[in-house]
């Protein structure tokens, strides 16, 4: 009498760790039922992140080379985690493509929302070079519209980056007339903006 | 006529690899013997 095939007579179909057992052993259409269980998981993961159908193909070909190898060189340790290792496999080949042609995955603008406007390399455009040059010309303009004793307090502070006490010293006066003389400088320049109604908004 | 509504099933479900890719997959398994010698794994296709 033959013996029963146990396949035939379960209906439940073979899990992960079985189905990588069955190929081991030998049986070559457990590799078919591994692919054909996992294929459209595996190949949506690559194509989510290399948007590129011959790239995926190529990544989701070379993921089950490594896999076949794997498995015949009898290395993989079973842990019931046949998809995750799988996927580690692809995610790894990912890296290495997006290493080997040296860029990311792109983005794609939908509407109002540009990625690019968050990326910058710190410098300001052209516009705004002038127009900082010419506020600073403006403000220029403006100090020296102030009293003497009140414009070299505040030009020391400003352009020469000089201490209070280092002003105080310079100036023959005490700090908290240096102090004094600046709150006022400022005080002053605020009121010459207003009444002249000059703005000085980047 | 009544209009129908149904949509084309979207396109996720073709996000399969080709026909030629799995084909390919299954022959290289079957092709592929590893033959371990000592330390070494030898590899061997047999076509």
């Amino acid at each position: 009498m033959l013996p029963l095939n146990s396949n035939v007579m379960n209906t439940k179909p073979l899990s992960d760790a079985q189905l990588v057992n069955n190929y081991i052993t030998g049986q070559e259409s457990a590799l078919t039922q591994l692919i054909n269980r996992h294929q459209q998981r595996l190949y949506g993961f690559i194509f989510s992140k290399v948007y590129d159908r011959d790239v995926t193909e190529d990544i989701f070909q070379d993921t089950f080379i490594k896999v076949i190898k794997t498995l015949k060189k009898g290395k993989y340790n079973e842990q019931g985690k046949f998809l995750p290792w799988v996927m580690r496999i692809a995610h790894n080949l990912i890296i290495d493509f997006f290493r080997k042609n040296n860029r990311m995955p792109k983005f794609k603008n939908k509407g109002d929302f540009d990625i690019f406007s968050l990326i910058s390399d710190g410098s300001s455009n052209a516009e705004y070079k002038l127009i900082d040059q010419q506020i600073s010309d403006h403000l220029y303009l403006l100090l020296e519209e102030l009293p003497e004793d009140q414009r070299t307090v505040i030009k020391m502070r400003m352009y020469q980056d000089m201490s209070f006490k280092e002003i105080s010293e310079n100036t023959g006066v005490s700090i908290n007339t240096a102090l004094g003389r600046m709150r006022y400088g400022l005080i002053n320049l605020r009121k010459m903006i207003e009444k002249h109604n000059i703005s000085l908004i980047n | 006529m009544a209009k129908l509504y149904t949509q084309e099933p979207s396109n996720s479900e073709q996000l399969k690899p080709r026909e030629e890719t799995v084909s390919f997959l299954l022959n290289y398994s079957k092709a592929l013997k590893i033959m371990p010698i000592g330390t070494k794994n030898f590899e061997t296709f047999i076509n």
